[in-house]
């Protein structure tokens, strides 16, 4: 069976979510026996093709889009592509990233198609009686669906936080095509402009050390200390739902469900109760610190290591002693 | 301008979910219920527009009879008419709720008033299939953009931002659009007294729109698997510190 991935790619080339999506759909291609298997979509310049890279992710074949053809992101353009070379290919699947882009795209595909798509998807298998039974995530990933998938092609999601990027034990180059999709104008109308991001300072999504405050900081004044810690351990400040909430602290940093999803070493959490809005966008910290009043708070039992206490006493003193360390 | 607002009743989960017996449901013996919260956003988005630019917002939701109290608590922040899609009993997926979405507003169309803009939040707590909007747009021929953070209406046009891993993209779309946005566009007020009043006494429009079989079909939900160990106590108050600079330090993250 052939499968269609969308690679999203930015300027170090696939994102991660997209070599994610990948593997996941590499093992819905299965072994390539002389067609077409896992083939590439690629919205961009022929020559920023990293046909290397593709290939040591099992890609057989790179359909490319050049910017003459589209340039940049227009959802409904993307999906009507993928739409073409999917009964170009025949193609069994199509398979995005779990983003916004990939997200939208493969909803447009799927209303333009008719067919039903299963969203946040973290594995897929024929099923007996055709069709696939896929698991996927709900809840933001605290909840797992088991389900039957039918639509040919199969649409897919990939959750960007659970299946990991796995290269093939014997890489081959694939073939670059540049493809020309048949495109009607209304395709185009909706298209992204892309702006700068306002501040070049470490992302929450990204940050190496993430401190968290909730409704335990008690106010929007309670967060200097907060401030502090993170630039002493060169990360950031991130927050709980109740903070944004109350307009204690801008929705930009809050951790959770709606809010970002983060992946650092170590989130020391503090005056967090853990509700599990809060806990699905941290579930992905490598190593989760508790500072909490109650020790039979949800985000204690859920921590690797916990403090009992008031924060206004210890991270303060936790701040002095760091100082004092130099 | 004409506003429609999609919300959806979704359980207010707190500490953890829990999966009835025939893993079937969420097991909401135990909580409440709650506009899912990207929607109260749009709810608030669509109040905000039209106390600058006039006009009217529809409240709309696909879901039980008891979906009325999620529709009182839009129209007790400032929505004015509540139109509820009677689910019948079934679990919809979301090319089903699509279609009654769309189907309303064509019956809202007929009336010589149709929607401007429909607003919706960019996918529900619950079901997270992040495409209904997208389906409502094409059901109708109108554009859509998805994950929106920011809103500019101006004349028959919207410019729509959300983010992106590189800052920001900016979308120009023709209106009647369907939109769908994320928490932190706004934030939502809390409903006045008299809104509140307002709102208990309002008329709800009701319809029956037919389910309909889907491709994707449930067969279990369950809660991942915990290997969590219990979390190790470092101490009580700033005594642990000690212990905890230690732990920092092991970590690496005293680099």
């Amino acid at each position: 069976m052939s499968v269609l991935c969308l690679v999203e790619l930015d300027a170090a080339g696939p994102t991660d979510s997209s070599l994610r999506a990948l593997t996941f759909a590499r093992g819905l291609a299965g072994p390539a026996a002389g067609g077409p298997g896992l083939i590439a979509v690629l919205f961009g310049p022929a020559d920023r093709v990293p046909a290397a890279q593709l290939g040591r992710f099992g890609v057989t074949e790179a359909q490319v889009i050049e910017p003459e053809a589209v340039d940049g992101y227009a959802p409904q353009a993307w999906a009507r592509t993928l739409e073409g070379l999917a009964s170009m290919v025949l193609a069994g699947a199509v398979v995005a990233a779990g983003t916004d882009r990939g997200h939208e795209v493969l909803a447009h595909l799927g209303a333009l198609t008719g067919q039903p798509m299963a969203a946040n998807c973290l594995s897929a298998a024929p099923a007996a009686d055709g069709g696939f039974t896929v698991a996927r995530q709900r809840w933001a990933g605290l909840l797992i669906e088991d389900a039957v998938l039918d639509g040919l092609p199969a649409l897919f999601t990939v959750a960007t936080d659970a299946v990991p990027p796995a290269e093939v034990d014997a890489p081959a180059e694939p073939a670059v095509h540049v493809h020309e999709p048949d495109l009607a104008p209304a395709d185009l109308a909706v298209r992204a402009e892309i702006s700068a991001g306002a501040d070049g300072g470490v992302s929450l999504a990204t940050a190496r050390v993430v401190v968290g405050g909730g409704r335990g900081v008690g106010g929007p004044d309670g967060f200097a200390p907060l401030e502090e810690l993170a630039s002493l351990l060169g990360g950031v400040v991130g927050v709980s739902r109740v903070v944004t909430s109350q307009g204690w602290r801008p929705h930009t940093q809050q951790v959770g469900q709606t809010g970002t999803k983060i992946t650092p070493e170590l989130y020391l959490a503090c005056g967090i109760s853990g509700a599990i809005q809060h806990m699905a966008g941290c579930a992905s910290a490598k190593h989760i610190v508790a500072v909490n009043t109650d020790p039979g708070a949800p985000i204690v039992s859920r921590a690797d290591y916990a403090v009992i206490g008031d924060l206004a006493e210890v991270i303060p003193a936790l701040i002095a002693a760091l100082k004092e360390r130099g | 301008m004409e506003i429609g607002v999609c919300v959806k009743r979704v359980p207010q989960v707190g500490g953890r979910i829990v999966v009835t017996p025939d893993g079937q449901d969420v097991d909401t013996r135990m909580s409440g219920f709650a506009i899912s919260p990207h929607e109260e956003c749009a709810v608030e988005e669509a109040v905000q527009l039209t106390e600058r630019l006039g006009g009217r917002v529809s409240v709309l939701t696909l879901g039980p009879p008891e979906a009325a109290e999620q529709l009182r608590d839009a129209l007790a922040l400032g929505a004015h008419r509540a139109v509820l899609l009677e689910s019948g009993g079934r679990e919809w997926g979301p090319i089903g709720t699509a279609g009654a979405i769309a189907a309303e507003a064509r019956r809202q169309a007929a009336t010589g008033s149709g929607y401007d803009l429909l607003l919706m939040g960019n996918e529900a707590a619950d079901t997270g299939d992040y495409q209904v909007g997208v389906r409502v747009a094409h059901a109708l021929g109108w554009p859509c953009v998805t994950g929106i953070k920011h809103l500019e209406i101006d004349g028959g046009q919207a410019r729509a931002r959300r983010d992106n891993p590189a800052g920001a993209e900016t979308f120009q779309v023709t209106l009647p659009a369907v939109i769908s946005v994320k928490e932190g566009i706004n934030l939502p007020r809390y409903p006045s007294l008299p809104g509140r009043l307002r709102a208990k006494r309002a008329a709800i429009e009701q319809y029956e729109p037919q389910w309909q079989p889907e491709g994707l079909r449930k067969q279990a939900l369950r809660v991942p698997e915990d290997t969590h160990q219990q979390a190790t106590v470092l101490g009580t108050g700033a005594d642990a510190v000690p212990a905890l600079v230690a732990l920092l330090d092991e970590l690496g993250i005293l680099r």
